[in-house]
Protein backbone atom coordinates (compact mmCIF):
# COMPACT_ATOMS: atom_id res chain seq x y z
CA UNK A 1 0.00 0.00 0.00
CA UNK A 2 2.75 2.40 0.99
CA UNK A 3 4.62 1.48 -2.16
CA UNK A 4 1.60 2.18 -4.33
CA UNK A 5 1.06 5.50 -2.60
CA UNK A 6 4.66 6.46 -3.22
CA UNK A 7 4.45 5.58 -6.90
CA UNK A 8 1.34 7.69 -7.30
CA UNK A 9 2.53 10.72 -5.31
CA UNK A 10 3.23 12.69 -8.46
CA UNK A 11 -0.27 11.89 -9.75
CA UNK A 12 -1.77 13.24 -6.54
CA UNK A 13 0.31 16.40 -6.78
CA UNK A 14 -0.68 16.89 -10.42
CA UNK A 15 -4.35 16.29 -9.64
CA UNK A 16 -4.34 18.80 -6.79
CA UNK A 17 -2.56 21.33 -8.98
CA UNK A 18 -5.15 20.78 -11.71
CA UNK A 19 -8.06 21.30 -9.32
CA UNK A 20 -6.39 24.45 -8.01
CA UNK A 21 -5.89 25.59 -11.61
CA UNK A 22 -9.56 25.26 -12.56
CA UNK A 23 -10.67 26.88 -9.29
CA UNK A 24 -8.29 29.83 -9.66
CA UNK A 25 -8.86 30.45 -13.36
CA UNK A 26 -12.56 30.08 -14.06
CA UNK A 27 -11.97 31.48 -17.56
CA UNK A 28 -10.06 28.33 -18.49
CA UNK A 29 -12.26 25.94 -16.51
CA UNK A 30 -14.49 24.86 -19.38
CA UNK A 31 -11.63 24.36 -21.78
CA UNK A 32 -9.50 22.52 -19.22
CA UNK A 33 -12.30 20.09 -18.45
CA UNK A 34 -13.12 19.56 -22.14
CA UNK A 35 -9.46 19.05 -22.80
CA UNK A 36 -8.95 16.49 -20.05
CA UNK A 37 -12.00 14.56 -21.25
CA UNK A 38 -10.74 14.59 -24.83
CA UNK A 39 -7.19 13.59 -23.89
CA UNK A 40 -8.38 10.82 -21.59
CA UNK A 41 -10.52 9.44 -24.38
CA UNK A 42 -7.68 9.59 -26.93
CA UNK A 43 -5.12 8.06 -24.62
CA UNK A 44 -7.29 5.26 -23.35
CA UNK A 45 -8.45 4.47 -26.86
CA UNK A 46 -4.85 4.18 -28.01
CA UNK A 47 -3.53 2.24 -25.07
CA UNK A 48 -5.10 -1.20 -25.51
CA UNK A 49 -3.81 -1.91 -29.04
CA UNK A 50 -0.32 -0.53 -28.33
CA UNK A 51 0.14 -2.57 -25.18
CA UNK A 52 -1.37 -5.70 -26.76
CA UNK A 53 1.12 -5.38 -29.61
CA UNK A 54 4.06 -4.99 -27.27
CA UNK A 55 2.87 -7.97 -25.24
CA UNK A 56 2.66 -10.07 -28.41
CA UNK A 57 6.09 -8.85 -29.51
CA UNK A 58 7.53 -9.80 -26.15
CA UNK A 59 6.07 -13.30 -26.27
CA UNK A 60 6.48 -14.22 -29.92
CA UNK A 61 9.72 -12.64 -31.10
CA UNK A 62 12.70 -14.59 -29.77
CA UNK A 63 15.66 -12.62 -28.51
CA UNK A 64 18.06 -14.20 -31.01
CA UNK A 65 15.90 -13.06 -33.91
CA UNK A 66 15.69 -9.50 -32.65
CA UNK A 67 19.45 -9.39 -32.13
CA UNK A 68 20.03 -10.75 -35.63
CA UNK A 69 17.68 -8.24 -37.28
CA UNK A 70 18.09 -5.14 -35.12
CA UNK A 71 21.00 -5.84 -32.81
CA UNK A 72 24.40 -4.10 -32.71
CA UNK A 73 25.71 -6.21 -35.61
CA UNK A 74 22.71 -5.77 -37.87
CA UNK A 75 24.21 -2.87 -39.83
CA UNK A 76 22.25 -0.58 -42.14
CA UNK A 77 19.61 -3.29 -42.63
CA UNK A 78 18.75 -3.12 -38.94
CA UNK A 79 18.49 0.66 -39.06
CA UNK A 80 16.22 0.52 -42.11
CA UNK A 81 14.02 -2.01 -40.32
CA UNK A 82 13.86 0.24 -37.25
CA UNK A 83 12.96 3.16 -39.46
CA UNK A 84 10.16 1.27 -41.23
CA UNK A 85 8.82 -0.09 -37.96
CA UNK A 86 8.54 3.45 -36.60
CA UNK A 87 7.10 4.85 -39.83
CA UNK A 88 4.31 2.32 -40.09
CA UNK A 89 3.29 2.90 -36.51
CA UNK A 90 0.24 4.89 -35.60
CA UNK A 91 -0.45 7.12 -32.65
CA UNK A 92 1.38 9.86 -30.80
CA UNK A 93 5.00 9.66 -29.73
CA UNK A 94 4.29 8.61 -26.16
CA UNK A 95 3.08 5.28 -27.56
CA UNK A 96 6.58 4.64 -28.87
CA UNK A 97 8.36 4.69 -25.50
CA UNK A 98 7.00 1.48 -23.96
CA UNK A 99 7.39 -0.21 -27.33
CA UNK A 100 11.01 0.89 -27.56
CA UNK A 101 11.64 -0.51 -24.09
CA UNK A 102 10.52 -3.97 -25.21
CA UNK A 103 12.74 -3.70 -28.29
CA UNK A 104 15.64 -2.86 -25.97
CA UNK A 105 14.84 -5.79 -23.75
CA UNK A 106 14.90 -8.05 -26.78
CA UNK A 107 18.34 -6.84 -27.79
CA UNK A 108 17.86 -4.14 -30.45
CA UNK A 109 20.84 -1.79 -30.56
CA UNK A 110 20.61 1.66 -28.97
CA UNK A 111 21.18 3.36 -32.33
CA UNK A 112 18.26 1.45 -33.83
CA UNK A 113 16.08 2.32 -30.86
CA UNK A 114 16.84 6.01 -31.43
CA UNK A 115 16.02 5.69 -35.13
CA UNK A 116 12.77 3.93 -34.27
CA UNK A 117 11.77 6.75 -31.89
CA UNK A 118 12.73 9.37 -34.47
CA UNK A 119 10.73 7.69 -37.23
CA UNK A 120 7.70 7.22 -34.97
CA UNK A 121 7.80 10.89 -34.03
CA UNK A 122 7.89 12.34 -37.47
CA UNK A 123 7.75 10.16 -40.58
CA UNK A 124 4.56 8.19 -40.03
CA UNK A 125 3.06 7.15 -43.37
CA UNK A 126 -0.66 7.63 -42.53
CA UNK A 127 0.08 11.11 -41.19
CA UNK A 128 2.20 11.95 -44.23
CA UNK A 129 -0.70 11.33 -46.59
CA UNK A 130 -2.83 13.56 -44.45
CA UNK A 131 -0.15 16.23 -44.37
CA UNK A 132 0.15 16.20 -48.18
CA UNK A 133 -3.57 16.76 -48.59
CA UNK A 134 -3.66 19.54 -45.98
CA UNK A 135 -0.40 21.41 -46.58
CA UNK A 136 0.65 20.36 -50.05
CA UNK A 137 3.17 17.88 -51.43
CA UNK A 138 6.00 20.39 -51.53
CA UNK A 139 5.65 21.21 -47.84
CA UNK A 140 5.13 17.62 -46.67
CA UNK A 141 7.79 15.97 -48.82
CA UNK A 142 10.49 18.52 -48.13
CA UNK A 143 9.75 18.13 -44.43
CA UNK A 144 9.95 14.35 -44.79
CA UNK A 145 13.31 14.60 -46.59
CA UNK A 146 14.92 16.88 -44.02
CA UNK A 147 13.41 14.89 -41.15
CA UNK A 148 14.99 11.65 -42.32
CA UNK A 149 18.37 13.40 -42.21
CA UNK A 150 17.48 14.83 -38.81
CA UNK A 151 16.49 11.47 -37.34
CA UNK A 152 19.88 10.02 -38.24
CA UNK A 153 21.83 13.06 -36.99
CA UNK A 154 19.91 13.15 -33.71
CA UNK A 155 20.35 9.40 -33.19
CA UNK A 156 24.11 9.68 -33.76
CA UNK A 157 24.41 12.72 -31.51
CA UNK A 158 22.56 11.06 -28.61
CA UNK A 159 24.57 7.87 -28.99
CA UNK A 160 27.82 9.84 -28.93
CA UNK A 161 26.84 12.12 -26.07
CA UNK A 162 25.32 9.55 -23.75
CA UNK A 163 27.85 7.84 -21.47
CA UNK A 164 28.21 4.12 -22.01
CA UNK A 165 27.26 3.51 -18.40
CA UNK A 166 23.94 5.30 -18.81
CA UNK A 167 23.08 3.21 -21.88
CA UNK A 168 23.92 0.05 -19.94
CA UNK A 169 21.72 1.24 -17.09
CA UNK A 170 18.81 1.81 -19.50
CA UNK A 171 19.21 -1.69 -20.91
CA UNK A 172 19.33 -3.19 -17.43
CA UNK A 173 16.16 -1.23 -16.62
CA UNK A 174 14.44 -2.54 -19.78
CA UNK A 175 15.54 -6.05 -18.86
CA UNK A 176 13.37 -5.81 -15.74
CA UNK A 177 10.18 -5.45 -17.79
CA UNK A 178 8.26 -8.60 -17.32
CA UNK B 1 -8.22 6.84 -38.58
CA UNK B 2 -4.87 6.36 -36.86
CA UNK B 3 -6.57 4.45 -34.11
CA UNK B 4 -8.53 2.20 -36.45
CA UNK B 5 -5.32 1.07 -38.17
CA UNK B 6 -3.83 0.31 -34.78
CA UNK B 7 -6.86 -1.73 -33.71
CA UNK B 8 -6.88 -3.71 -36.95
CA UNK B 9 -3.18 -4.60 -36.56
CA UNK B 10 -3.51 -5.47 -32.87
CA UNK B 11 -6.71 -7.47 -33.51
CA UNK B 12 -5.11 -9.46 -36.33
CA UNK B 13 -2.05 -10.15 -34.22
CA UNK B 14 -4.13 -11.23 -31.27
CA UNK B 15 -6.25 -13.54 -33.43
CA UNK B 16 -3.19 -15.17 -35.00
CA UNK B 17 -1.68 -15.57 -31.55
CA UNK B 18 -4.78 -17.22 -30.06
CA UNK B 19 -5.01 -19.64 -32.97
CA UNK B 20 -1.37 -20.60 -32.56
CA UNK B 21 -1.02 -20.83 -28.83
CA UNK B 22 -3.59 -19.97 -26.18
CA UNK B 23 -1.23 -20.07 -23.20
CA UNK B 24 1.30 -17.80 -24.86
CA UNK B 25 -1.43 -15.32 -25.75
CA UNK B 26 -2.49 -15.21 -22.14
CA UNK B 27 1.09 -14.47 -21.10
CA UNK B 28 1.24 -11.71 -23.72
CA UNK B 29 -1.91 -10.08 -22.37
CA UNK B 30 -0.66 -10.34 -18.80
CA UNK B 31 2.59 -8.71 -19.86
CA UNK B 32 0.62 -5.98 -21.62
CA UNK B 33 -1.39 -5.28 -18.48
CA UNK B 34 1.73 -5.24 -16.32
CA UNK B 35 3.56 -2.90 -18.68
CA UNK B 36 0.57 -0.60 -18.64
CA UNK B 37 0.38 -0.50 -14.86
CA UNK B 38 4.11 0.22 -14.82
CA UNK B 39 3.70 3.45 -16.75
CA UNK B 40 0.28 4.46 -15.37
CA UNK B 41 1.51 7.05 -12.80
CA UNK B 42 3.59 8.94 -15.41
CA UNK B 43 0.74 8.56 -17.82
CA UNK B 44 -1.79 10.20 -15.53
CA UNK B 45 0.59 13.09 -14.81
CA UNK B 46 1.03 13.65 -18.54
CA UNK B 47 -2.73 13.59 -18.99
CA UNK B 48 -3.18 16.42 -16.50
CA UNK B 49 -0.26 18.41 -17.93
CA UNK B 50 -1.63 18.12 -21.45
CA UNK B 51 -5.12 19.13 -20.40
CA UNK B 52 -3.90 22.24 -18.57
CA UNK B 53 -1.55 23.24 -21.41
CA UNK B 54 -4.20 22.85 -24.08
CA UNK B 55 -6.72 24.81 -22.04
CA UNK B 56 -4.38 27.80 -22.09
CA UNK B 57 -2.98 27.21 -25.58
CA UNK B 58 -6.05 26.16 -27.52
CA UNK B 59 -6.17 26.04 -31.31
CA UNK B 60 -7.50 29.60 -31.58
CA UNK B 61 -4.71 30.99 -29.38
CA UNK B 62 -2.08 29.03 -31.26
CA UNK B 63 -3.45 30.28 -34.57
CA UNK B 64 -3.24 33.88 -33.40
CA UNK B 65 0.32 33.25 -32.26
CA UNK B 66 1.48 31.65 -35.50
CA UNK B 67 -0.36 34.07 -37.74
CA UNK B 68 1.08 37.15 -36.12
CA UNK B 69 4.70 36.32 -35.52
CA UNK B 70 7.01 36.95 -38.41
CA UNK B 71 10.72 36.70 -38.98
CA UNK B 72 13.13 34.84 -36.74
CA UNK B 73 11.13 35.52 -33.58
CA UNK B 74 8.02 34.16 -35.21
CA UNK B 75 9.83 30.95 -36.12
CA UNK B 76 11.23 30.57 -32.62
CA UNK B 77 7.83 31.26 -31.07
CA UNK B 78 6.17 28.75 -33.36
CA UNK B 79 8.72 26.10 -32.36
CA UNK B 80 8.19 26.82 -28.68
CA UNK B 81 4.42 26.50 -29.02
CA UNK B 82 4.88 23.24 -30.92
CA UNK B 83 7.26 21.92 -28.28
CA UNK B 84 4.92 22.37 -25.34
CA UNK B 85 1.66 21.34 -26.97
CA UNK B 86 0.45 17.88 -27.84
CA UNK B 87 -2.10 17.96 -30.62
CA UNK B 88 -2.95 15.06 -32.92
CA UNK B 89 -2.04 15.57 -36.58
CA UNK B 90 -5.62 15.42 -37.76
CA UNK B 91 -6.34 18.57 -35.73
CA UNK B 92 -3.02 20.32 -36.32
CA UNK B 93 -2.73 19.92 -40.11
CA UNK B 94 -6.07 21.49 -41.07
CA UNK B 95 -5.41 24.35 -38.63
CA UNK B 96 -1.97 24.84 -40.15
CA UNK B 97 -3.45 24.73 -43.66
CA UNK B 98 -6.00 27.41 -42.75
CA UNK B 99 -3.18 29.59 -41.40
CA UNK B 100 -1.13 29.14 -44.56
CA UNK B 101 -4.13 30.11 -46.65
CA UNK B 102 -4.58 33.17 -44.45
CA UNK B 103 -1.04 34.29 -45.22
CA UNK B 104 1.11 32.86 -42.42
CA UNK B 105 4.70 32.04 -43.39
CA UNK B 106 5.54 28.48 -44.43
CA UNK B 107 8.69 28.61 -42.29
CA UNK B 108 6.69 29.40 -39.14
CA UNK B 109 4.14 26.69 -39.89
CA UNK B 110 6.92 24.17 -40.58
CA UNK B 111 8.61 25.10 -37.29
CA UNK B 112 5.37 24.51 -35.45
CA UNK B 113 4.58 21.19 -37.16
CA UNK B 114 8.13 19.86 -36.76
CA UNK B 115 8.52 20.63 -33.09
CA UNK B 116 4.94 19.53 -32.40
CA UNK B 117 5.86 16.07 -33.67
CA UNK B 118 9.43 15.68 -32.48
CA UNK B 119 9.52 17.56 -29.19
CA UNK B 120 7.32 16.61 -26.26
CA UNK B 121 7.84 18.71 -23.17
CA UNK B 122 4.65 17.59 -21.46
CA UNK B 123 5.33 13.93 -22.18
CA UNK B 124 8.82 14.12 -20.62
CA UNK B 125 7.74 12.24 -17.48
CA UNK B 126 6.91 9.21 -19.64
CA UNK B 127 10.01 9.49 -21.77
CA UNK B 128 12.27 9.79 -18.72
CA UNK B 129 10.76 6.67 -17.18
CA UNK B 130 12.08 4.55 -20.07
CA UNK B 131 15.05 6.55 -21.32
CA UNK B 132 16.33 8.29 -18.22
CA UNK B 133 16.60 12.02 -17.61
CA UNK B 134 19.80 12.48 -19.58
CA UNK B 135 18.73 10.84 -22.84
CA UNK B 136 15.20 12.27 -22.72
CA UNK B 137 16.29 15.86 -22.20
CA UNK B 138 19.06 15.50 -24.76
CA UNK B 139 16.67 14.10 -27.36
CA UNK B 140 14.16 16.88 -26.84
CA UNK B 141 16.80 19.61 -26.93
CA UNK B 142 18.33 18.24 -30.13
CA UNK B 143 14.90 17.77 -31.72
CA UNK B 144 14.01 21.35 -30.84
CA UNK B 145 17.16 22.70 -32.45
CA UNK B 146 16.60 20.49 -35.45
CA UNK B 147 13.00 21.61 -35.92
CA UNK B 148 14.34 25.13 -36.50
CA UNK B 149 16.69 23.84 -39.19
CA UNK B 150 13.89 21.80 -40.76
CA UNK B 151 11.64 24.87 -40.75
CA UNK B 152 14.19 26.98 -42.61
CA UNK B 153 14.67 24.21 -45.18
CA UNK B 154 10.94 23.66 -45.72
CA UNK B 155 10.34 27.41 -45.92
CA UNK B 156 13.05 27.65 -48.55
CA UNK B 157 11.69 24.74 -50.64
CA UNK B 158 8.11 26.00 -50.49
CA UNK B 159 9.32 29.44 -51.56
CA UNK B 160 11.28 28.17 -54.58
Amino acid sequence: MKKILKRYTSVLVAAIAFVAFILLFPAWRGKALDSIAFQTKTMFLLIPPIFILLGLLDVWVPREKMIRYMGPGSGPKGSILAFLLGSFAAGPLYGAFPFAAVLMKKGASFMNILIFIGAWSTTKIPMLLFEISALGARFALSRLAIDIVGIIIIAFAIKMALPRKEVERLYAEAEKID
Amino acid sequence: MDTIVLYVIAGAGLLASVLKDRAKTKTALLKAAKAFEGILPQFLVVLVLVAATLAVLDTATISRFLGKGSGAWGVLGASLVGAITLIPGFVAFPAAAALLAAGAGATQIAAFVSSLMMVGVVTLPMEMKYFGKQAAILRNALAFGFSLVAAIFVGWVVGL
